[in-house]
């Protein structure tokens, strides 16, 4: 049985397609030059992470600033993995990885179906047995997944280089994605429970965290090849703009498929009104954490693309100043819209990292930042509701119920806006 | 399952004890690894404690300019590490370019040099906490007051907008440059060691073993901020402007009806948290003498966590949760692991507010109505 595709479906897939294909053939025939090529790649992983960031702070109402944090989990653990199988020529970080994320994601479900059993059970304590839970489950795959380092190896490598590196990052994109996930339901349990501001703060801390972790992941987390505060270097440089593209556009439908359905109205009703929702039936505590989730799923995988955009990763490209860009992009795009969300990812891209370093005269190449913190002022005075506002593409607005007002115009939610006035 | 479990386990689970046993077991282990090696060297566990309390304070300076805008406009003022970086530098510019901290005896000659010297370095306290005040009222002016009543998320984006023109306005060439300065105290470092009493240490020799050092750095900076967190006390409790400030925060509408101006309480109250910040900026630099332009991000942000660790909004709050700061910081930098130094302030305001929820000192969040 075919259902009958709508028009505004039908023209959103074959704009997007198009616009694929031609940056692709733009880029092939070298009309556009590798620069603007990384800057388009650039803006399709922030599109990504913005989205995911979107649909927790946008549509969920809970204000994270965690979303880095994912990210960077994301491109360090993928990027382990594919310069473990190009410089060292073994798949053991993609079978390892590979096995603890399914044992850990086994030991989520199982503890999430124990514990749900049990009444009165504080947050607390069950975090604390989920992280026995997670330990073991992570101890017993690296046991495991000793015995089949060796065949998998063989199996990759009889297989042509180009082709079994694809494979390769692949997998390593999506285990990674699913790590930053597994991580954030572990992170999210306890933490989403605190209100607003405190759970900023907290994720905040979370991406710190991370940061400093990785600063010292040579010595303190023990992995030689991410050099600590060094960088990373001699990743392979894959993500090509197909990847980053398809990516993304699975991404956009993934969205607007969530919030046509009652799981994505469920979520959105959490943000207006957490009393009401829970009046209506809607388990709050689980939309948020599935939100969570879903969101660092995005962050990790886009991660993972960032990391081989480039080959290089260093942990300062995910500090706390830079926490803030998903978020920028997010504001700029309008809370709660998606058009506006993937285009201000773009932008944001183009501009600061673009005309901002080609525009700047000869000698004013640090006038960067202060040429930046400008635009993003005057954005903010001018307009405060984004650059597209409520726009949106028919294809997503059809799936959205109307933006209230609080996102529209005068406060971010009725709880604030009470106290802010 | 649960019906028939025996009632121990009942109470067990109810009286969440699985979350706090686990708890209790961790900060146990964390007390025995710090409490042996401290039993193996008291005088070095001494030592750091002192440390934590120089730091402790000069981070309660900062988290009280948090803890006052956030609560009265809700606003996470991410720039406020920024005004500390002013602050620092704005001191070295009075004493290394212009030699403020020596007026009194440039004008007075005959004057006693210890008198010139601390009526000297007060000024210069001052001049940092004026321009860094009147830099904060500007920007407050210019960024926050038209978004008032823009979303918050408005309001915070303008902040770490403002964050960063600060930090690289200042890299820039003809403004701080974006180098490492070395700084120049307005004083020369008188060090103590105790040992069966206080004893001033010579230059260049090497204290006495198990004795515990201290300098007047360490007096200056509770000296000063503990008088400065007494006249915030004053103002906030017994002025005028402070029952204006305490009423703002607590109903604007009302306050309104009050007669009281609201906006040019905030104004006053980004002030006030700029002054200071500029103080702090410069005790911080006295202790710690190489600044430069992302200085403030760091101590910001840990004063902003014990801000959040008190119970933000609140001023006792500020000061214990920074002292806290402090202590958990230096510890940890000494007796766990250096580098983890900065991540160690999270992973325990993480863990307190997993417990309490609004931090220490915190007011329960308001039901929405």
């Amino acid at each position: 049985m075919m259902k009958k595709l709508d028009r505004s479906t039908v023209g959103f897939w074959t704009v997007a397609i198009l616009f694929v294909v031609l940056v692709q053939v733009l880029i092939s025939t070298g009309i556009l030059s590798n620069f603007w090529s990384t800057l388009l790649k650039l803006g399709a992983v922030m599109a990504i992470v913005s989205l995911g960031l979107n649909l927790i702070y946008g549509f969920n109402g809970q204000f994270s600033l965690g979303q880095f944090g994912f990210y960077a989990i994301g491109a360090y653990a993928s990027a382990d993995v594919t310069y473990r199988w190009v410089q060292l020529h073994t798949a053991n970080g993609l079978v390892v990885l590979t096995m603890a994320v399914t044992l850990v994601g086994l030991a989520l479900l199982l503890f999430s179906n124990l514990l749900g059993r049990i009444r009165g059970l504080d947050t607390l304590s069950s975090f604390g047995l989920y992280l026995i839970g997670v330990i073991a489950a992570a101890y017993a795959a690296i046991k495991l997944s000793q015995p089949l380092i060796a065949p998998v190896t063989n199996l990759l490598a009889s297989m042509p280089e180009n082709v079994a590196l694809n494979v390769v990052f692949f997998i390593a994109v999506l285990i990674s994605g699913i790590l930053a996930a597994e991580i954030s339901y572990l992170f999210g349990l306890p933490v989403l429970t605190l209100g607003s501001d405190y759970f900023g703060i907290a994720t905040l801390g979370f991406t710190i965290i991370v940061k400093v972790l990785l600063d010292n992941s040579d010595t303190i987390m023990g992995f030689e090849e991410m050099k600590g505060a060094r960088g990373m270097v001699g990743i392979p440089k894959v993500t090509t703009w197909i990847w980053v593209a398809v990516a993304l556009l699975i991404v956009i439908a993934i969205v607007r498929n969530l919030l046509h359905s009652s799981h994505g109205r469920a979520l959105i009703s959490v943000r207006e009104d957490e009393i009401a929702a829970k009046a209506m039936g809607i388990d709050v505590a689980q939309q948020k954490i599935f939100t969570f989730v879903l969101g660092s799923l995005f962050a990790g995988i886009a991660g993972a693309l960032y990391a081989h955009i480039n080959g290089f990763l260093h942990p300062n490209t995910f500090n706390f100043i830079k926490a803030f860009d998903p978020m920028i992009v997010v504001v700029f795009g309008g809370l709660g819209g998606v058009t506006g969300n993937v285009f201000a990812a773009f932008a944001w891209a183009l501009i600061l990292e673009g005309f901002l370093r080609i525009w700047l005269p000869q000698g004013f190449e640090t006038w960067r930042f202060v040429v930046y913190p400008i635009l993003l002022l005057l954005m903010m005075l001018l307009r405060p509701s984004g650059i597209f506002g409520s726009f949106e593409v028919p294809f997503i607005k059809r799936a959205l119920p109307p933006l209230p007002a609080s996102l529209t115009g005068e406060s971010t939610n009725a709880q604030n806006g009470a106290k802010g006035g | 399952m649960t019906t028939s479990s025996s009632s121990l386990t009942q109470k067990v689970i109810q009286g969440r004890w699985i979350g706090k046993i686990m708890l209790i077991l961790a900060s146990v282990g964390v007390v025995w690894v710090i409490g042996n090696k401290a039993a193996e060297n008291p005088t070095l566990f001494v030592q750091q404690i002192i440390n934590g309390l120089q730091l402790g304070f000069v981070y309660a300076l900062i988290a009280l300019g948090y803890t006052m805008v956030y609560g009265i406009v809700r606003l996470i003022n991410f720039a406020h590490g920024d005004v500390f970086m002013v602050g620092a530098f704005v001191s070295y510019y009075c004493v290394a370019k212009f030699g403020l901290h020596n007026w009194l005896s440039a004008t007075f000659p005959g004057i006693n040099p210890g008198l010139s010297i601390l009526v000297g370095t007060i000024s210069v306290i001052l001049v940092a906490m004026i321009i860094c005040a009147i830099m904060a009222i500007t920007i407050e002016r210019i960024a926050y007051k038209p978004l008032r009543n823009a979303p918050r998320i408005s309001a915070l984006i303008t902040a770490v907008g403002i964050s960063f023109f600060l930090e690289y306005f200042g890299a820039l060439d003809f403004v701080f440059s974006p180098n490492f300065i070395t700084y120049k105290r307005p004083f020369e470092v008188v060090t103590y060691y105790i040992k069966s009493g206080i004893f001033q240490l010579e230059k260049g020799v090497a204290p006495p073993s198990g004795s515990i050092i201290f300098s007047n750095i360490f007096i200056i900076i509770v000296v000063v901020s503990l008088g400065l967190l007494f006249l915030l006390q004053f103002i906030v409790q017994r002025t005028k402007i402070g029952k204006a400030m305490r009423s703002s925060a607590y109903d604007k509408p009302t306050s309104r009806l009050m007669g009281i101006n609201v906006d040019s309480i905030i104004t006053i109250t980004f002030g006030i948290g700029a002054a200071l910040a500029g103080a702090a900026g410069m005790l911080y630099a006295i202790a710690f003498p190489s600044i430069y332009f992302l200085m403030g991000v760091t101590p910001g942000l840990k004063a902003f966590v014990a801000a959040v660790l008190g119970g933000i909004g609140s001023i006792p709050g500020a000061l214990v949760g920074a002292l806290i700061m402090g202590q958990a910081e230096t510890l940890t930098a000494a007796y766990i692991s250096t580098p983890m130094r900065d991540a160690i302030a999270f992973t325990l305001l993480i863990l307190v507010l997993m417990i309490r929820p609004t931090g220490i000192f915190g007011e329960p969040e308001r039901e929405k109505a």
